[in-house]
């Protein structure tokens, strides 16, 4: 299915959804409040059930905070990438991972790394830094560690 | 040791005993740390904690400039760096728009399908020692020097090759590349057998793995695990395959599927993928073309504006790149999905109401790389 | 002139008698005899452990130890002098007194099972008239202390270890009773010398053809779990339990486990060479042949050793070859298979020996 099909096709049951289809994979902008929903009619989507969800990352733009899902269908190979801005002083949505099982482990990697608080995620704790590293968020732009870290 | 008194405080009831394997065991394979709750010998829970060997390469990336952060990768998953390097150079390429030489092209390929021979031969021998076989180990050892010692003559180093750059490769094959590869090949195919004879067809073996550490088809879509761990349990995951890069969709080879799930299928899955490996490489090594090595490319990379997202196979799985420009000579925000993460948090799906013997032999049949893990 | 080591210990027995009074020549040649067992002990340490290194080596393609000494004979004398010299370090909030009695246990009950083992005609320590029956009894105790081990420890893969241990061998130890039962039913003996002259005509295993050696291969098969060796290595299972119940163990003390492991495989397949292989017997065929006599030129220590140190060879071969089982299968085995099997052998042997089929 070419790009512009597949956003015909999505346009239909994402109304709030923005598209572009300017980059590799089609993308797709939702506000963070609808993420769930979304995540739910895209898992059981007709047609293109997107059950493969490999990667889950988040990009800090300094102003907010974008997280980036990119979903794949195993029968049909399709991709999208769904994104959802978040507010950078107080990062909240609602967790996948009883739909994907694979973002439990991603989005405590983003809760660490970023500061994103995941609802409703089953063992939201950190995953790879130690005790007391919550509230610093390594990955932020502003991030600051003089000990450690080498500016160029 | 906080985290495991915590375990304990929280859900330990009485004749359970929570122990930690790891971060220094003899079957993690590495510094990763599970926090195991036993009943009995019987897994109850099990945790993992990571960072031990988290070096933040993604951070350290964004002060890297297109051309030094490929250099980082290769000591992400170690075993195949060569692979890491060309997921890394072809999602740059993609953001430069180039065209690599057909040359190059080969010689990456070669150098791809090398990389996962010497890690199927590593993963072999260590999979036999998680199961309490010692000496398997030396016999890969043996083959896998070769493929060593074919890196070492053409890249400088023999585990972090940093050898496929963006644009091409660095530098041209050793006059005896050709030459050591085909004695490779021959060594390799007459071992075979023997591999099967001392490891494949014992009895203690197969009892050891048939049955044990099940996922099922379903588990290991929504559990994201790729590579072939998931081709064992019959998903059909080859990025070779099913998003060709290079020159896969002109080569001829098959993907390997089983639909056991258990640690005989992801064997069986990795023992039939050597074979394929051999195939592709034997398909190119008297085929490689005249020509560059490089494309033509600017001395400083400068990415458009965009994202760029690059999936290849590794010997562990589907490795993607997905790099954030905001136009400079360095990625605003690089993120490596690594096929070790995903695989890892299926863990414990695959072994809960098995023995501690049985994780052991689910951990080598997964084939984690930590640093992969970590990043 | 056949060379019999029966002379000296009938000399030196009949001088020592003959010059004390009969008290202080036992006490004497208790000493002797208590030398000779430690000299025996280290020299079998450093030869099974250098063996040990080189058959491995030989299975995994490699040349093994050979820098200290002629090919490397002196590394194990190089390491037990490092051993040596370590300190002997006791973990915190472990029970000391249990930890430290522990690999003594380990090593005196191997010492004491040597005590019936025939080396050659006439020479050995104490002709018991239940030999079999105490060398079993001894090695079972065992056990104890390598639970002790792994419960001083304070360690949770100790524990596992020592618990799984315990399994182990309280198993195994059925089967290698009843496969010992069927040569000691043949023999009509349980005195380790009868057993040894019953096989005058013909070792065991050739005389006593299908239950001999059903029993033979459970023996080795039995003989390899209770010393808790590779394939049944659970109770130490390094890449599941690190070390097992020698975890915490360092120094001297984990020398002492180490040595009496080898002793032990010693031990076991002495008895293993000595019920089906004749023991110090030269291989005879029927009796008064030209071929026993030509036989009977070869001193019977250089047949003991040499049967004993063919089966030490099989049960290193079984370890560098053979994957590890599970513990649940490893039970399984025992229960399911080898203890039927053996019963039913016992029954064969029965017949065989009533009706007077064997040769």
């Amino acid at each position: 299915m070419s790009k512009e099909e597949f956003k015909e096709k999505l346009a239909v049951t994402f109304t709030s959804a923005a598209f572009d289809e300017s980059g590799q994979w089609l993308n797709m902008t939702v506000p963070a409040a609808e993420w769930l929903n979304v995540a739910s009619d895209l898992r059981v989507l007709e047609g293109a059930p997107f059950d493969y969800m490999f990667c889950l990352t988040c990009v800090d733009w300094k102003t907010k905070l974008t997280m980036v899902y990119h979903l794949e269908c195993m029968q049909t190979k399709d991709i999208v990438v769904v994104k959802a801005d978040l507010d950078r002083n107080n990062p909240e949505i609602e967790s996948v991972s009883y739909i994907w099982r694979t973002a439990e482990f991603h989005e405590r990697e983003v809760y660490e790394l970023f500061g994103v608080k995941f609802l409703n995620h089953p063992d939201l704790r950190l995953l790879i830094l130690p005790e007391g590293w919550e509230g610093r968020n390594p990955m932020r732009k502003d991030f600051e560690d003089p000990v450690n870290m080498i500016k160029l | 040791m906080y985290r495991e008194s915590q375990i304990i405080r929280n859900n330990t009831p009485d004749n359970y005993m929570v122990i930690n394997v790891g971060p220094q065991h003899p079957s993690t394979h590495g510094v990763l740390h599970f926090v195991i709750t036993l009943n009995g010998e019987t897994v109850v829970k099990l945790e993992p904690h990571l960072g031990y060997i988290h070096r933040s390469i993604e951070k350290m990336c964004e002060s890297l400039n297109y051309r030094q952060f490929v250099y980082v990768t290769s000591r992400m998953d170690y075993l195949s760096s060569h692979i890491n390097n060309h997921a890394c150079a072809l999602c740059v390429e993609q953001g430069l728009q180039v065209e690599i030489p057909e040359r190059a092209q080969v010689i990456r390929v070669l150098m791809d399908e090398l990389t996962r021979l010497a890690s199927h031969l590593l993963w072999w021998g260590s999979m036999a020692m998680d199961i309490g076989a010692l000496t398997p180990f030396f016999h890969a050892f043996r083959e896998r020097e070769m493929i060593t010692e074919i890196f070492e003559e053409t890249c400088g180093a023999r585990l972090t090759m940093n050898y496929i750059c963006p644009g091409g490769v660095m530098a041209d094959l050793h006059p005896d590349f050709q030459a050591k590869v085909k004695a490779f090949l021959k060594q390799l195919k007459e071992k075979l057998p023997e591999y099967h004879e001392l490891v494949t067809g014992n009895i203690i073996f197969q009892n050891r793995t048939k049955g044990i550490g099940i996922l099922s088809k379903k588990d290991a879509i929504s559990f994201g695990v790729s590579g072939p761990t998931a081709r064992a349990s019959g998903v059909s995951c080859d990025v070779r395959k099913r998003y060709p890069y290079e020159l896969y969709d002109k080569l001829e080879f098959k993907e390997v599927l089983e639909d056991g799930g258990d640690c005989w299928a992801r064997y069986l899955v990795r023992m039939e993928e050597i074979n394929q490996s051999v195939a592709i490489v034997e398909q190119l090594i008297d085929h490689i073309p005249e020509g560059d090595i490089q494309a033509k490319t600017k001395a400083v990379l400068k990415l458009p504006k965009g994202e760029f997202y690059s999936r290849v196979e590794t010997a562990r799985g589907d490795l993607g790149v997905y790099i954030v420009s905001e136009g400079g000579t360095t990625p605003y925000r690089i993120k490596f999905r690594s096929p070790g993460f995903s695989n890892l948090s299926a863990m414990e799906t695959m072994c809960k109401g098995g023995k501690i013997g049985d994780f052991v032999a689910v951990m080598g049949s997964v084939d984690l790389v930590i640093p992969d893990i970590d990043r | 002139m056949k060379f019999s080591l029966e002379y000296i210990t009938k000399s030196v027995d009949g001088w020592l008698n003959a010059t004390f009074n009969p008290t202080i020549a036992f006490l004497i040649e208790s000493v002797i005899v208590m030398v000779l067992v430690i000299a025996l002990f280290a020299f079998l340490g450093l030869v099974l452990v250098i063996m040990e290194r080189k058959v491995a080596a030989f299975m995994q393609i490699r040349l093994g130890p050979n820098r200290v000494g002629p090919k490397g004979m002196f590394q194990t004398v190089a390491d037990t002098l490092k051993l040596i010299v370590k300190e002997g370090f006791t973990p915190n909030n472990v029970d000391k007194f249990l930890f430290n009695l522990a690999p003594f246990i380990v090593m005196i009950t191997a010492m004491v099972a040597m005590a019936p083992l025939p080396f050659a005609n006439g020479f050995q320590i104490w002709d018991v008239n239940i030999g079999i029956l105490f060398i079993t009894a001894i090695t079972s105790v065992s056990v104890i202390g390598i639970l002790m081990a792994g419960w001083s420890s304070n360690n949770k893969y100790s524990l596992l270890g020592a618990m799984r241990s315990g399994a182990q061998i309280v198993s195994y130890e059925l089967s290698a009773g009843l496969s010992i039962l069927v040569i000691v039913m043949l023999s009509g003996s349980l005195r380790i010398s009868d057993i040894v002259a019953a096989q005058a005509d013909g070792w065991w295993i050739f005389k006593g053809h299908i239950p001999v050696l059903i029993s033979f291969v459970i023996f080795i098969i039995a003989a390899t779990a209770e010393t808790n060796r590779a394939p049944f290595d659970m109770a130490e299972a390094e890449s599941e339990l690190t070390a097992g119940f020698h975890t915490e163990y360092s120094g001297m003390k984990f020398a002492l486990f180490f040595l009496a492991e080898y002793v032990n495989i010693f031990i076991v397949c002495a008895v293993g060479a000595t019920l089906f292989l004749g023991g110090w017997m030269p291989l005879h065929f029927g009796t008064g042949t030209a071929f026993n006599t030509v036989m009977d030129y070869i001193p019977g220590i250089v047949w003991f050793f040499g049967k004993t140190f063919l089966l030490i060879f099989i049960i290193m071969w079984f370890r560098w070859t053979f994957p590890r089982l599970r513990i649940d299968q490893l039970l399984n085995l025992e229960w399911k298979y080898l203890l039927p099997i053996c019963l039913v052998n016992l029954l064969l042997a029965t017949i065989i020996a009533i009706a007077g089929w064997h040769f």
